[in-house]
């Protein structure tokens, strides 16, 4: 028996069969994979998990892929759970965890849902696979196909960095410069998928494709010693993960893999150059997100109407989370503090939730004891540009090639 | 004949304006409400239309000159 049975639609609850669609035909709401749960139950266990692979597929069980020789993978997972003291100490969090998505192999979190979607795609008999991307998607997509060795198209509006441009294109896909923005290629490829026979990654394999998402979560329970924490910091682009981690703290619960039977507190991050969940957050009608312009540098999570932003806030709000957001100018301090207190060097959208960490951290939101865990979800190299100002070399001197200028100018 | 699904949002100017009736006697569209929550202040439905490609072009930008806002239904879907 298979383990994943169908789609259903998570606004009116009609069931679908297993296919290649993303989109109630009845009331247009989102379509999530449907696993059967009883038998999920009887294989799924710590042990068999922990015997898995050293990758995200060890939480195969729990992904929408049947078979393992369909599975199209660079060794993405299980990337580092690192305890922050330094970062901890300066915000009053004796128990600050960072998980390090960066450390994936095209350095973003979308290599755990990409992965999930390609190696889907590929079971189900598709030969070309695309995606519509503001970069760290098409990066993605464009390495796990070639990977796979399937046809690739990656839809990008013209005026993408070129160093994004290079970084997809080293792959060899299909690159399509869309003259126009973002609504546009999104408007594009909202029309493709009705005359094209392509998996497109983020749109009618999204129910498939978002599954993948959850082994973040998996992966940081289990480095936890099989518990969960009690916060989790998540930013917050279409929502899409954002959901989805709620989904897997409920299945690792459902299935016994963690201690105890509470749900940690899920809190989202945006920039405030694009928070249209955060605005609908604090308003009277969090129900009702409005679409924004995206005007911010955290272009990988710039999306002005975003598809779960109502979920977003339910989940938010049920689990005694919050949704905050962060100026300019915030994003590129928070780098500087990951880096200069830990090492690690995030991109914008990381940028965004530590942010958002450290303001909530110094308004008081928690005791200083409790668990929190930050999802640090791309490398600094994607956006280094935002670095490049002159205050970014404070501590710079520049010397004679001599002793005495050394000591001169240098402090030692 | 094609299909597209799309969120119209109404600002509050609008709420009253019958847009989608108008849609459907200016174009050859064929118009059919999925879901929608309107106030006096403002509203979004999600409306599934069926026309030749150019028909339905022109009838968003329509839409769109009214002061509609037309997104894909499922919401953004760049990544």
């Amino acid at each position: 028996m298979p383990k994943v049975i169908g789609l259903r639609c998570r606004e009116c609850g009609a069931e679908y069969e297993l296919q290649a669609t993303h989109v109630c035909e009845m009331c247009f709401g989102p379509l999530d994979a449907v696993y059967d749960r009883a038998a999920l139950k009887k294989v799924v266990s710590r042990e068999r998990i922990e015997q898995g692979p050293k990758s995200m597929w060890r939480y195969r069980d729990l992904l929408p892929i049947e078979d393992s020789v369909n599975v199209v993978t660079l060794g993405e997972g299980l990337t580092p759970l690192v305890k922050a003291d330094r970062l901890g100490a300066e915000l009053g969090l004796r128990n600050l965890y960072l998980k390090n998505d960066s450390m994936n192999p095209t350095n973003s979190f979308k290599d755990r849902v990409v992965s999930v979607a390609i190696s889907w795609a590929r079971a189900h008999g598709f030969e070309t696979i695309a995606c519509a991307s503001t970069g760290n998607l098409a990066n993605a997509v464009a390495a796990y196909a070639a990977r796979a060795g399937l046809e690739c198209f990656v839809f990008i509006p013209v005026d993408l960095e070129p160093a994004k441009v290079a970084s997809i294109s080293v792959f060899d896909p299909n690159v399509v410069a869309v003259r126009g923005n973002y609504d546009d290629v999104n408007r594009l490829c909202s029309q493709l998928i009705e005359s094209t026979p392509w998996a497109f990654c983020n749109i009618n394999i999204r129910p498939f494709y978002a599954e993948g998402s959850k082994t973040l979560t998996f992966e940081t329970a289990e480095q936890l010693g099989w518990e969960l924490p009690d916060e989790i910091i998540i930013p917050i682009a279409s929502g899409c993960q954002f959901v989805r981690h709620r989904q897997a703290a409920g299945e690792l619960l459902e299935f016994g893999l963690v201690r105890g039977d509470r749900v940690p507190a899920f809190t989202g991050a945006q920039a405030l150059g694009c928070a249209p969940v955060y605005n609908a957050f604090h308003s009277d009608t969090p129900d009702r997100v409005l679409p924004v312009k995206p005007d911010t540098i955290a272009r990988s999570i710039a999306i002005g109407n975003p598809s779960d932003g109502v979920y977003v806030n339910r989940i938010a709000r049920d689990t005694g989370g919050v949704v905050e957001a962060v100026t300019e100018d915030e994003i590129v301090d928070a780098m500087r503090l990951l880096a200069r207190t830990e090492g690690i060097f995030t991109e914008t959208a990381g940028g965004v939730t530590i942010g958002v960490l450290a303001k909530l951290a110094r308004a008081g939101r928690w005791r200083g004891d409790e668990v929190v865990v930050a999802y640090v979800t791309g490398h600094g190299l994607k956006t280094a540009d935002v670095l490049a100002s002159a205050n970014g070399h404070a501590r710079r001197v520049e010397i004679e090639p001599t002793m005495k200028s050394f000591r001169e100018k240098v402090t030692i | 004949m094609a299909r597209r699904r799309l969120r119209l949002i109404f600002g509050p100017a609008l709420v009253k304006e019958p847009v989608i009736y108008q849609l459907g006697r200016k174009f050859e569209i064929v118009t059919n409400i999925r879901r929608a929550d309107v106030t006096k202040d403002q509203g979004w439905v999600l409306l599934e239309v069926s026309g030749e490609p150019e028909e339905l072009d022109q009838g968003v930008a329509f839409l769109e000159s009214q002061g509609v806002k037309v997104e894909p239904a499922e919401g953004d879907l760049v990544e």
